[in-house]
């Protein structure tokens, strides 16, 4: 028989962050060789642009157990095929909305644009991140039992 | 109704007779009253099961995909929803407008069966349309029911005109509607989000994954869809009650988005009754009011929504409820 205990695990959330090759990734870069931190939890993925993620890789993340997913690409008007993060904007601005209406709590979904020059952006930004899931606690609303055991 | 049914049939004749057209696609006879069935007819004697009356609620153009194709020109009659459907296929170079002959027929409302047999009526015999009353014919008599509470979800908010004709057969103006479409979608956004995700939970759940929704739309016209690839995760019904299918449903409400013309067909084959057009509505509400308003279908030209931008589009996390901050 498995012991009870009666101590309650602290709650690490999963984060997935897709980063854009040429801005967000290089600026995860730059905050790790400026010693700056950002927590472990944070799993990134590396995309040629923000304009890559088909919302299917964000339902998939959650799909699969993420407690949040957030996007970075380089700011409007800077993407290195210049248009591209445009797109995602329109994109993530409905599909985010969208994920609300069926009743997935906002705060799970970012975008945030970070340059390769934006360091502490980045880290400042997936430290908030990370913060505002813990609070909101493990997702339950966008999982999916054929992947997540123990349930 | 029944003087523009056999206008129809007898301009099919005409199509068919002098060789113009190879086949007709149309309304046939079901097996009862209420479900005719959508049908090429390619001779004048098959003409025979034609019908047009107030159960033809299916729109016929995706049909047009593969038979523009084919050898000969094909006539269809198209209500005044499905031409922006046939618009949004011509603009997708799905259908190849050339071998297509359009003619646009008056449509007052569809009856929704479902809605009939839910006042309690069964073995409904064939139904009545005068001004506002539906008589609805049973084995066992007859009853009035009022027709704003029979009709198909997709007619009761229809303010749609023909886009498309190349000739018509109209014999009554259709009454003038002052509807809000997006009214449903509104008390949604009005719930909060704990609510809201009980209303979907409950709703999708129903959801056998007969794929009819996508298979039925005309925007879901892909050679290779992406629930027919078992590797997606996502092809077969989950084998749970939870509340797997919603992925379905937002993977396909989105590839849509932008694209949906508001036919309203994938809530009226659904089997389970899920009101399906409330999740397109919410794409279409939400493009309305942050990039400006946009009726898919309504030209055969120019860019979608999600295929164009501006500098000034507002920021994911500023967009709450459809509105930006
Ligand atoms: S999603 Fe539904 S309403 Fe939209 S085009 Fe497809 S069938 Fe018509
Ligand atoms: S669900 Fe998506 S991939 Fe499948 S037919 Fe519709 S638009 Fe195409
Ligand atoms: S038609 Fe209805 S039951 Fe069938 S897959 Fe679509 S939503 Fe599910």
């Amino acid at each position: 028989m498995q012991e009870v205990t009666t101590e309650k695990k602290e709650f690490v959330p999963n984060i997935v962050a897709f980063c854009c090759n040429w801005c967000s990734y290089a600026g995860a870069d730059l905050a790790g060789s400026s010693r700056l931190t950002y927590p472990a939890n944070v799993k990134i993925i590396r995309v040629p642009c923000s304009c890559r993620v088909n919302p299917m890789f964000v339902l998939k993340a959650f799909q699969q157990g993420a407690d949040g997913v957030i996007l970075c690409g380089c700011h409007p008007g800077d993407c290195h095929y210049v248009t591209g993060n445009y797109y995602t904007r329109r994109r993530m601005a409905l599909l985010y909305s969208f994920l609300n209406y069926m009743g997935i709590e906002k705060d799970r979904t970012r975008v945030e644009w970070v340059s390769a020059a934006e360091g502490a952006k980045f880290s400042a930004v997936m430290n908030d991140f990370v913060k505002t899931v813990t609070e909101l606690g493990e997702n339950k609303r966008l999982t999916d039992l054929r992947v997540k055991e123990g349930e | 109704m029944k003087d523009v049914a056999l206008k129809m049939i007898d301009r099919a004749k005409q199509l068919l007779e002098s060789g113009e057209v190879a086949r007709v696609i149309g309304w046939k006879k079901g097996d009862f009253c209420y479900d005719p069935t959508p049908a090429a007819f390619e001779t004048v004697e098959e003409l025979k099961d034609f019908v047009y009356d107030y159960f033809c609620g299916a729109n016929l153009s995706k049909y047009l995909i593969q038979m523009s194709k084919k050898e000969g020109k094909t006539a269809v009659f198209l209500k005044p929803c499905d031409t922006y459907s046939f618009n949004q296929l011509i603009k997708e170079h799905r259908i190849k407008r050339e071998n297509v002959y359009v003619i646009a027929v008056e449509c007052l409302g569809k009856l929704d069966i479902e809605k009939i047999k839910a006042q309690g009526i069964s073995f409904v015999t064939g139904v009545e349309v005068v001004e506002k009353d539906v008589k609805v014919f049973t084995a066992d008599g007859e009853t009035t029911l009022y027709k704003p509470d029979v009709v198909l979800s997709k007619c009761a908010t229809c303010t749609k005109t023909h886009q498309v004709k190349d000739e018509e057969i109209i014999l009554h103006e259709r009454p003038a509607k002052d509807v809000n479409r997006f009214e449903e979608v509104e008390k949604l956004e009005a719930m909060t989000e704990e609510e809201r995700f009980a209303f979907w939970r409950e709703q999708l759940s129903k959801c056998i994954r007969c794929n009819a929704c996508r298979n039925v739309c005309p925007a879901c016209s892909c050679l290779k869809c992406v629930f027919d690839n078992p590797s997606s995760g996502v092809a077969a019904k989950a084998n749970d009650d939870k509340f797997e299918e919603q992925l379905f449903h937002i993977i396909r409400a989105f590839h849509v988005a932008g694209r949906c013309t508001d036919c309203g067909e994938c809530s009226r084959v659904c089997p389970q009754n899920i009101p399906l057009h409330l999740l397109n509505r919410k794409f279409i509400k939400d493009i309305d009011n942050l990039y400006g308003e946009y009726q898919a279908g309504e030209t055969d030209e120019g860019k979608t929504p999600l295929t164009s931008y501006t500098e000034s589009d507002a920021e994911p996390k500023d967009v709450f409820n459809g509105e930006a901050k």
